[in-house]
């Protein structure tokens, strides 16, 4: 199967399960067909989950994400948003959010059909906040949901995995987020400010892809850069 | 003005009792004088500083007092309290603390005293140092890290309050690194608790002793400094410059050419110690050795790369004679002594004129008896300084880093331990932690910032007061608000940042990362280095060639390879830049042509075409050439700062070239130059005023433009993530599961991230600049050379390549420059990709 790669204002199109889909150099996946936009692991209040702990992050994490939240938004100006699980880091997360930032949350959502699918960080719907919270949901041909199925596996876009791709040249390497596919399914990259990646390369993606179709659309400084997953290094 | 106790020695002298004259006339030995006379200043109640060279009887000259006070004390009687630990001695090194213990029990036996003495380290199990709490020894021999963790224990107070005497061991390689402020800051914490503690320095020589003293006495009044024993140094060592019959080379650090010399000599003597400037070093001259080792001697591998055990089985070798030689690093640095060493070679430039002392120190520890070294230059610019190093060795010209005010990081670190002891009032700490050299000049308002860092990490955002580490009770004072800080303390206590390290483990050939468990582990490998590998490639690793097969989680999979060429690993770790005092040598060498009759042949030659065709540069000019090759134009400078100096010049450089139209595309840094190239003729630029030298040297290039490349640099962010360890927002480890490296580095780049763009002013950051401009960036040194040459650039512009140029633009290509270009790199990958698509490849 080959991929058409076409790339406009830094965003690249893909297909997926035959839905046409526009991978944004934020990390966010637009579905024009359906004016949905779907953004995962946005790890809100990622910080202050680390804070209760007795480790002092930066508390500036989840203003960053919403920043980018609202600027993804107001570019696409979806009428749904689908958030596809982890939106909070953990299950105090939505109850402990200071208010201003639930403010800027909501001024976000407002007007727009929101969608909150839940993750293994937060299982509960959020404390507090409106939008629909439900374990998966089907747009189109596409099936929504936070976790991968086990196996290959039709028109499925999922998260939780936060993938990365690496490229090495002349002894230099390049780590960044990707969107993962291989046309049939596609994993999205993790949207918040202070989540890490795990390497496509790595035996949780093994079995979930058709590894000839594979490619990753890795995340540049304002554009999306589509690699061949023969061009892609492990680690 | 604050009085001084004023500290004499004993009137009546040293009170040396009976039972050590003894066992000293047993041995047919006296005490030496300087034994005497520090006894006899710690009699009078002052600390001491003792410089002397190895095999000077150092350590039972620190440990004197102790021992004679220890006599005079007498037994415990029965029902009588513990006494608590009376001497503590600290050293640099885990096995110094094991060695001493073997070394002390000889006299402390010999004499009959009453005295226990026990280690404490990070190997000591935790039976052993639950039971040494709760009793004692009277010689606690242990670490800086312990130190630190013995005094943030709730019964801290107590368990020190029998204490006399603090002997601190090889202070001079502790003084100069984060360790070194941990340490400070637990010595002025131990003397808060015992006010009459004394401190007895050991040290080799140094060019500033003064610091040294400042370190062991409080700073209250500032200034102040501990007594000062010197002794001369011992027999002059024998050193020569290996004078190779083969051509030496222009560039390169394996000395390769020179093996079979070096194993003559190696054959000629009992045991010789050769000792490398890098582990990758090691690796290859290993291999080169038994490549030629026709009669099999017994040649062996030491560095910190490999794994424990099989360290330790050559230690134990060593000790017992059983080996020719041994290719080690800088992993047996320090003032141990193994074995009958009768040779001690040292191949590549020996960088540091102390380094090289200590290093020849190493052979034959009799003091009255000349050591003997052969140093071995890779390249002709190490000849050079291979003569300066031995000139200064004679001269007794020793250099040490200059001390470096205490880091935040560590600060904080220790604010957290005292708050972990008992409740402390900040007030009192500030006061106490000032008392300490490397903090006597610390603000009251970056001190108060720390501890709120401490507290709730120091945001100007307030979000977290609710989830404080520490709090104000009531009276004001500062506690941990839970147990569970305290226990986050211990497990992240200490200033050793690795890098991240993968396990090198053996697989058959073929097997990849997906085959079955493996086999043996043979040490670890920085994980950047194997990131730059491919599957399939080789490199040499405890001293065989392997092949590089995969990495599946915190392991490396290797497999042997066939033929012996490899692709050699490039360890960061091991590389020194050339010390500000030998790189004045080495100026001042190639600026007296009258000098040059000490080189060898080929190297004076080359000097004198250099001089010929181009330029040799007086002794505080800089010389700059310029000229055209192939497509290129190039530009070389000669500074001889240091590799990290040149590094940071080049960033800098290639920066105000790009803005002046002369596009430059790369640039290349070594010991001794810089040379960058470009599409434009920098030469003609300079000559026209387009662009003079004089404007591109300009020190305002430590402005702006240093800031600006700095916000972007992978090395700011490396440095963020060690500081951000010690202080603690990044823990080293959970109870029970220990981060891997990789795990690390990305949350701490992606606070780094956060923290520039919403609070660039946080004490955090500010602690990772300051550090950076020491550390990796050596913005110090590159500052002083840029108001050194200030109107004393020679430029000379060339029609072809001098050869002076040649080392340098042999390194093109070799080095790649760690650029900001990973968003070109990612295009180039994804065009390939477009190109295919389109059928053009």
């Amino acid at each position: 199967m080959t991929i058409a790669t076409r790339i406009e204002g830094g965003a690249a199109y893909v297909s997926v399960a035959g839905e046409a889909a526009l991978c944004d150099p934020a990390g966010a996946l637009f579905l024009p067909a359906h004016g949905l936009l779907v953004v995962s692991d946005l790890h809100l209040e990622k910080g202050a989950a680390f804070a209760r702990r007795g480790v002092m992050m930066p508390p500036y994490d989840t203003a960053a994400t919403l920043d980018r939240l609202a600027r993804v938004v107001e570019a696409y100006d979806p009428a749904a948003v689908i958030s596809l699980g982890d939106s909070f880091h953990d299950v105090v997360g939505a109850r402990h959010m200071p208010e201003p930032f639930r403010q800027r949350l909501g001024a976000i959502m407002s007007g727009r059909d929101w969608f909150w699918i839940v993750g293994n960080h937060d299982p509960e719907p959020p404390a507090g906040l409106p939008g629909r919270t439900v374990s998966e949901i089907a747009v189109g041909n596409l099936l929504f949901r936070h976790e991968p199925a086990a196996r290959a596996c039709d028109g499925e876009v999922a998260g939780h995995l936060h993938p990365g791709a690496r490229i090495v040249r002349r002894g230099r390497s390049v780590r960044r987020p990707c969107f993962a596919t291989d046309g049939r399914r596609l994993v999205m990259p993790a949207f918040g400010a202070l989540t890490g990646v795990l390497n496509v390369r790595d035996r949780a993606f093994l079995r979930l892809f058709e590894w000839n179709a594979f490619r990753a659309y890795m995340l540049g400084t304002g554009k999306v850069y589509p690699v061949d997953g023969k061009m892609l290094s492990p680690g | 003005m604050t009085d001084q106790p004023a500290f004499s020695p004993d009137p009546a002298g040293p009170r040396l009792p009976e039972p050590f004259l003894r066992w000293f006339a047993e041995r047919g030995w006296a005490p030496r004088a300087h034994q005497l006379d520090l006894l006899a200043l710690a009699q009078g109640g002052a600390s001491v500083l003792l410089i002397a060279p190895t095999g000077a009887g150092k350590t039972l000259a620190g440990f004197l007092p102790s021992l004679v006070d220890l006599a005079l004390r007498g037994k415990r009687r029965p029902g009588e309290a513990q006494r608590g630990v009376h001497t503590l001695y600290i050293s640099p090194l885990k096995a110094l603390a094991v060695d001493i213990e073997r070394n002390l029990t000889k006299p402390v036996e010999g004499i009959g005293l009453p005295v226990t003495m026990e280690t404490r380290t990070g190997d000591t199990p935790a039976h052993k140092r639950q039971r040494q709490k709760l009793s004692p020894p009277d010689i606690l021999l242990t670490t800086p890290e312990q130190l630190a963790l013995l005094i943030a224990s709730k019964d801290a107070a107590r368990f020190f309050s029998g204490l006399r005497y603090v002997v601190l061991d090889e202070l001079h390689s502790l003084v100069t690194s984060k360790r070194g402020h941990l340490l400070s800051l637990g010595l002025a914490r131990l003397r808060a608790l015992v006010p009459g503690l004394q401190s007895i320095g050991l040290s080799a020589t140094v060019a500033e002793p003064d610091a040294l003293r400042r370190w062991l006495v409080p700073q209250n009044p500032p200034g102040a400094m501990a007594d000062l024993i010197t002794v001369a140094g011992g027999a002059k060592p024998q050193i020569s410059i290996l004078e190779s019959r083969e051509r030496v080379p222009w560039a390169g650090h394996s000395a390769r050419h020179a093996m079979p010399e070096v194993y003559e000599e190696i054959r000629k003597h009992k045991t010789t110690l050769l000792f490398v400037n890098t582990r990758s070093q090691a690796e290859l001259l290993f291999q080169e050795l038994w490549r030629i080792n026709e009669d099999n001697l017994p040649i062996a591998l030491h560095h910190g790369s490999l794994d424990v055990a099989q360290r330790r089985r050559v230690e134990k070798a060593m000790e017992s004679n059983a080996l020719r030689a041994i290719v080690a690093t800088s992993t047996l640095d320090l003032g141990i002594d193994w074995g009958d060493v009768d040779l001690v070679v040292h191949v590549g430039a020996p960088k540091g004129a102390s380094r090289l002392a200590q290093r020849i120190g190493r052979s034959n520890h009799r003091m009255d008896e000349p050591s003997k070294a052969i140093l071995v230059p890779a390249n002709r610019f190490e000849v050079m300084e291979c003569r300066a190093a031995i000139e200064a060795n004679y001269l007794g010209a020793q250099d040490t880093p200059p001390l470096l005010d205490g880091a935040l990081d560590v600060l904080a670190q220790h604010v957290l331990g005292c708050a972990c002891a008992e409740p402390f009032a900040a007030d009192a700490l500030y006061d106490e932690v000032r008392t300490a050299a490397p903090y006597a000049l610390l603000d009251r308002e970056i001190f108060d910032r720390i501890v709120q860092f401490v507290a709730t990490g120091g945001y100007a955002l307030k979000t977290y007061e609710r989830y404080a580490r520490i709090r104000q009770t009531k009276e004001g004072l500062w506690r941990v608000s839970h147990p569970r800080v305290a226990q986050q303390y211990r497990l992240n206590v200490g200033t050793i940042i690795e890098a991240p390290m993968l396990n090198v483990r053996y697989v058959r050939s073929g097997r990849g990362s997906a085959g079955g468990r493996g086999g043996a582990v043979l040490g670890k490998v920085e994980e950047y280095f194997l990131e730059t590998l491919a599957p399939g490639d080789t490199f040499m690793f405890s001293g065989r060639v392997l092949r590089f097969e995969g990495i599946r989680e915190s392991e490396a999979f290797v497999s042997n390879a066939a033929g012996t060429d490899a692709m050699v690993p490039s360890y960061a770790g091991g590389k020194f830049p050339l010390s500000t005092y030998l790189a004045e040598q080495v100026r001042a060498m190639l600026a007296d042509p009258a000098r040059w009759q000490a080189l060898p042949d080929q190297v004076s030659d080359w000097l004198r075409l250099q001089r010929d065709v181009s330029a040799l540069p007086k002794r505080d000019q800089l010389l700059v050439e310029t000229f055209p090759r192939g497509q290129r134009f190039y530009m070389v400078a000669y500074p001889f700062e240091g590799r990290l100096a040149h590094q940071t010049l080049g960033m800098l450089l290639t920066r105000r070239l790009e803005r002046a139209g002369a596009r430059p595309l790369g640039f290349v840094a070594s010991d001794y130059a810089l040379a960058i190239w470009g599409l434009s003729d920098m030469g003609a630029m300079a000559t026209s005023g387009a662009a003079p030298l004089a404007a591109l040297f300009d020190e305002d290039m430590l402005g702006d433009d240093l800031d600006a490349w700095l916000a972007e640099s992978w090395l700011l962010k490396r440095t963020f993530r060690n500081c951000a360890v010690i202080a603690g927002l990044i823990e080293k480890r959970y109870p029970g599961q220990e981060k891997t490296g990789r795990q690390v580095t990305v949350s701490a780049d992606l606070i780094y991230d956060v923290l520039r763009s919403h609070e660039p002013d946080h004490i955090l950051m500010q602690a990772t600049r300051a550090d950076a401009a020491t550390g990796l960036l050596d913005v110090a040194r590159l500052s002083d050379m840029l108001s050194r040459i200030k109107g004393r650039i020679r430029h000379k512009a060339l029609d072809r390549i001098s050869p002076l140029a040649v080392p340098i633009m042999l390194e093109i290509g070799k080095e790649s420059v760690n650029g900001e270009t990973s968003d070109m790199l990612l295009a180039e990958v994804a065009d390939e990709l477009i190109e295919e698509a389109a059928g053009q490849r």
